[in-house]
């Protein structure tokens, strides 16, 4: 049975995904650094409809998929803005408010 | 067949772990490409061979040309390390792991039995029924979210390019 060696790929990967969206100040690291997590959660969902027999893990895969095509399209607008008005692609620019 | 699925394993990690610790972005795709073929294959393994297919396809292909392009976009910022960004080099690492890939999915093909047997195999016929049965709403709002998402897309680029007239 490989559901379990699945979830703690599944695991493996979201820490790897986290530790990178926390330690870049690159957008464009950070925003592959979602995708990795995304792809951690999205396996995580195949490999329980996998022990469980069901349809409804695919059909989550189905809906992160989408949900990453929409997340990345807006993002990678935002980052060619970033880029276009801050001349950097440095997370730490974007401090006007003070936060 | 277990032993498949920990190769893919390996290599899916090592190339995750060189994605968030490489400095140039483009040798970093090629990684995140590698690392999202190996999923693919684990999604196979585990029995979702639609899934498989969707991952290469829209991940793999899609999303990634998006970033590329960005990347390439970037201009300014990065012209002077274009040069050094494709060489020779950059490509042993990823071409490295993807043989293993290669070898992996050989075997499977050598074999010729479907390792699928080992876990329940979810029936492509279900997954659409329950997409376009009791998931329907979600269908709706996955479409919902994907026209503010073109907008946005949109909207974003545009500014740039009215700018630099």
């Amino acid at each position: 049975m490989l559901s379990t060696p699945a979830l703690v790929l599944a695991i493996v990967l979201f820490g790897l995904g986290l530790i990178g969206l926390l330690s870049r100040r690159n957008i464009l690291y950070m925003l592959l650094s979602l995708e990795i997590m995304l792809n951690a959660a999205a396996l995580a969902f195949i490999a329980g409809g996998a022990r469980w027999g069901q349809a409804d893990g695919e059909v989550m895969f189905l809906f992160i998929l989408t949900l990453a095509a929409a997340e990345v399209s807006v993002a990678l607008g935002i980052v060619l803005q970033l880029s276009h008005r801050f001349r950097t692609v440095d997370a730490d620019a974007l401090c006007e408010l003070r936060g | 067949m277990e032993i498949l699925f920990y190769i893919a394993a390996t290599v899916t990690v090592l190339a995750t772990l060189r994605v968030i610790t490489h400095v140039h972005p483009v040798h970093a795709l090629l990684y995140l490409v590698v690392a999202l073929i190996a999923l693919a294959f684990i999604f196979y393994l585990l029995g979702a061979q639609f899934a498989a297919a969707l991952e290469i396809i829209i991940y793999g292909g899609a999303i990634m040309v998006l970033f590329i392009f960005v990347v390439m976009l970037l201009g300014p910022l990065a012209a002077e390390q274009e040069k050094s960004w494709l060489t020779p080099g950059a490509w042993i690492g990823p071409s490295i792991l993807a043989l293993v890939l290669l070898g992996e999915v050989g075997y499977l093909i050598a074999v010729g039995d479907h390792p699928v047997t080992i876990v329940a195999e979810t029936q492509q016929k279900a997954v659409s029924i329950a997409l376009y049965g009791p998931y329907i709403i979600a269908v709706e709002l996955a479409s919902m979210l994907l026209l503010p998402g073109l907008i946005g897309a949109y909207h974003l680029g545009r500014r740039i390019s009215r700018e630099d007239r």
